[in-house]
C-alpha cells in the first residue's frame, strides 16, 4: 500500500509541482482581475523572478529562501513604475500594454549575454520541493481569502463593478489597483523562482505571450469570481494533458493537437456557458434544476 | 539604403494588411479579435493545399481569401455573438477569441504537423530587377501592390457604399443603428468577413514572401499587429496602414544597424511608449472610453 503510494508520488511528483506553480501563476493574474483589470504582465514578472532567483543561488551562492524573497521583491518593485502609467489605461489597452511589457522583458533576456540569451540557464540546483510550492500556494490563498469581506475586499469589488462610482465614493482606485498589480507581480516572481529550482532550467522563451495566455486560461476556466477558482482551474488544466495522453490513441489524434483542441474547447465552453468558471458548476446545475422544477 | 527602403515597404505592406482587419473589428465592436492571427495562418495553409492540388497561385489566393472571410463569419457566430450584451463583453470576447485561436491552431497542427511547410518551387516567378539602387523581386512588388489595392478598396467600401455606412453606424452606436433600421447582425458579420479576408490575404502573402508556413506563424505577427494598431490609433484604418509601413521600415533599419535580435524588442518598446505617452495613437481621435 505505502509502496504503491510512493510509486504514485514519484510518477506524479512533477505534475503535482506544476499544479502548484501554475496555481501561483493563475493567482497572479487573478489579483488584478479581482478589481476588474486585465493585466497580462505576469509572464514578464515570472521571468524576472526566475532569473533573479537562479542568478542568486548559482552565481552569488545565496541561500534559497533569500533567493525566493528576491524573486518576490524584484518583480514587485518593477510593478510600481510599470503600474503607475499603465493602470490609467482601461480594458484591452491595459492588456496590450502589459503584453508589450512582457515581450520587452523576454526580448531583453534574449539579448542579455550574461544569462546566455535565448539558450537560458541550465543546471540550476534543485532546491524547490513540493512542500515549499504548496506552502506558497497556501499562503497566497490565505492572504487572498482574508481579503473577502474586509474593507479592502469591498473596495476591490466596488472598483470591479463600477470604477468611476468607486472613485466618487472616495476609494483611492489607483492605489488599490497598483497594490493588486504589485501583489500579482510578487506571486508570479515566486512562482518563477520556484519553477527555476524545480525544473533546473530557465529560458526566456518559456515566458512568452503563450505562457501568460495559459495563466489567464487557468484563472478563467477555474473561475475568477472567487479566490480559489484559479487554483481549481490550474489543477484541472494541468492534469488534463495527463488524462489526454491516455485517451489520444483511442480517438486517433496526436496528443499535442488533441491537448490544444481540448484546451480551446474547454475555454470556449466555459466562457459561453459558465462565465464564472467550473467552480460555479454546482450552483449553475442547481439553478437549472430549480428552473426545470418551476416549469413542471 | 534603397534596398532597405524596398524591404521595409514590403514587410510593412504585410503588417498593414494584417492590421487593417484587426483594427476594423476593433473599431466596430470594441473587441480585440485574438483569433485574427490564426485565420492568417489557416488561410496560408489553405493556399498551400490548393497549390499542392495543382491550382495556380493566382486562383488559390482569392480562394484562400474567401475561405478566410467565411471563417471570420463563423468565428463571429460562435465566439462573439453569444457574448454580445454581456457586461464584460470586451474581456470575455478577447478570451473566447483566444479559445478559437487555440482550436484553429490544433486543427492546423493535426493536419499539417508542427514543421515548416513550403510552397513548391516555381509557384511564383522568381524574376528580380533593380530599382533605386536595390534588388527587388516581382513578388515583392506584387505584394506591395496587392496591399495598396486592398487598402483603397476597403476605404471605398467603408466611405462610399451603403454597407460601409451601416458598418460605421454600428461602430458609432449599435442601438441607434438598430433604431434607424440597420441590420446590426448583418453589418457585424460583414465586418468580420472583410476583416478576416484581409487577414487571410496577409497570411497568404506572408507565406509566399518568406516561403515558410507553420501552425505558429501567426504568433509574432499577432503581437506586432497589436503594436501597429496601437501606434495607428485603435479603430483607425489609415492609421493602421501608416503604422504598418512605419513598423516595417523601422524593423528593417534596426536589423541593418543594431542586429536582428533587437528587431522585435524595438517594436514592443515602441508599443509600450505609445500607450504610456499617447494612448490614442498617431491618428486615433476617440478618447479612451470610460466604462
Amino acid at each position: 500500500m505505502w509502496e504503491q503510494l510512493a510509486d504514485l508520488y514519484a510518477t506524479y511528483q512533477s505534475t503535482l509541482g506544476y499544479i502548484g506553480i501554475n496555481s501561483l501563476l493563475a493567482l497572479s493574474v487573478y489579483t488584478t482581475l479581482s478589481c476588474g483589470q486585465l493585466a497580462l504582465g505576469s509572464a514578464g514578472f515570472a521571468a524576472i523572478g526566475a532569473y533573479a532567483a537562479a542568478l542568486l543561488t548559482m552565481r552569488a551562492g545565496a541561500p534559497f529562501p533569500l533567493a525566493l524573497l528576491a524573486a518576490a521583491l524584484l518583480p514587485a518593485a518593477v510593478a510600481v513604475p510599470l503600474g503607475l502609467p499603465v493602470l490609467r489605461l482601461r480594458g484591452v489597452f491595459l492588456a496590450i500594454a502589459t503584453i508589450g511589457f512582457g515581450e520587452v522583458v523576454r526580448l531583453g533576456i534574449v539579448n542579455w549575454d550574461y544569462v546566455n540569451g535565448a539558450q537560458g540557464i541550465v543546471a540550476i540546483p534543485q532546491k524547490a520541493s513540493l512542500w515549499m510550492i504548496f506552502l506558497a500556494v497556501a499562503v497566497a490563498l490565505f492572504a487572498l481569502g482574508r481579503l473577502r469581506g474586509s474593507k479592502w475586499g469591498f473596495a476591490l469589488e466596488a472598483i470591479r463593478e463600477d470604477e468611476p462610482a468607486a472613485r466618487t465614493m472616495g476609494i483611492a482606485t489607483t492605489s488599490y489597483k497598483l497594490a493588486m498589480l504589485v501583489a500579482g507581480a510578487a506571486l508570479a516572481g515566486v512562482a518563477g523562482g520556484l519553477e527555476a529550482h524545480f525544473t533546473f532550467m530557465v529560458a526566456p522563451n518559456g515566458f512568452g505571450f503563450g505562457r501568460v495566455v495559459d495563466m489567464l486560461v487557468f484563472a478563467m476556466v477555474g473561475g475568477a469570481q472567487v479566490f480559489w477558482g484559479p487554483v481549481v482551474g490550474a489543477a484541472f488544466l494541468t492534469l488534463l494533458p495527463e488524462i489526454l495522453r491516455e485517451v489520444a490513441p483511442l480517438v486517433g489524434i496526436e496528443p499535442g493537437p488533441l491537448r490544444l483542441m481540448v484546451n480551446g474547447l474547454v475555454l470556449l465552453a466555459v466562457i459561453l456557458f459558465l462565465p464564472n468558471g467550473i467552480v460555479s458548476l454546482p450552483q449553475r446545475l442547481r439553478e437549472l434544476r430549480q428552473a426545470r422544477r418551476a416549469a413542471a | 539604403m534603397g534596398q532597405q527602403i524596398i524591404n521595409g515597404l514590403f514587410l510593412g505592406s504585410i503588417y498593414a494588411l494584417f492590421a487593417l482587419g484587426y483594427t476594423l473589428v476593433f473599431g466596430v465592436l470594441d473587441i480585440l479579435n485574438l483569433a485574427h492571427a490564426a485565420v492568417f495562418m489557416l488561410a496560408s495553409f489553405v493556399a498551400l493545399a490548393l497549390v499542392g492540388h495543382g491550382i495556380p497561385i493566382l486562383l488559390a489566393l482569392p480562394l484562400a481569401v474567401l475561405f478566410a472571410g467565411l471563417l471570420g463569419v463563423a468565428l463571429e457566430r460562435i465566439a462573439f455573438r453569444p457574448l454580445r450584451g454581456r457586461a464584460d463583453s470586451n474581456i470575455s470576447g478577447l478570451i473566447s477569441s483566444l479559445a478559437m485561436a487555440t482550436v484553429f491552431e490544433a486543427v492546423a497542427l493535426e493536419i499539417w504537423g508542427p514543421n515548416i511547410s513550403r510552397f513548391p518551387f516555381g509557384t511564383v516567378p522568381e524574376t528580380q530587377f533593380s530599382l533605386f539602387g536595390g534588388v527587388v523581386s516581382k513578388l515583392q512588388l506584387a505584394i506591395i501592390a496587392v496591399a495598396v489595392v486592398l487598402f483603397l478598396a476597403l476605404t471605398w467600401l467603408v466611405k462610399a457604399t451603403r454597407l460601409g455606412r451601416e458598418v460605421r453606424a454600428v461602430a458609432e452606436s449599435p442601438r441607434a443603428a438598430r433604431i434607424l433600421g440597420v441590420d446590426v447582425d448583418r453589418a457585424i458579420s460583414a465586418s468580420f468577413f472583410i476583416s478576416s479576408a484581409l487577414g487571410g490575404a496577409a497570411g497568404v502573402l506572408f507565406g509566399l514572401a518568406f516561403n515558410s508556413i507553420s501552425p505558429d506563424m501567426g504568433r509574432s505577427v499577432e503581437l506586432k499587429g497589436l503594436a501597429v494598431i496601437i501606434l495607428g490609433g485603435m479603430g483607425s484604418m489609415p492609421g493602421a496602414v501608416m503604422a504598418g509601413f512605419a513598423l516595417g521600415l523601422t524593423e528593417v533599419f534596426v536589423v541593418a544597424n543594431l542586429g536582428a535580435s533587437w528587431r522585435d524588442a524595438v517594436s514592443f518598446a515602441g508599443l509600450f511608449l505609445v500607450l504610456v505617452l499617447r494612448p490614442r495613437g498617431l491618428l486615433g481621435t476617440a478618447a479612451l472610453r470610460e466604462a
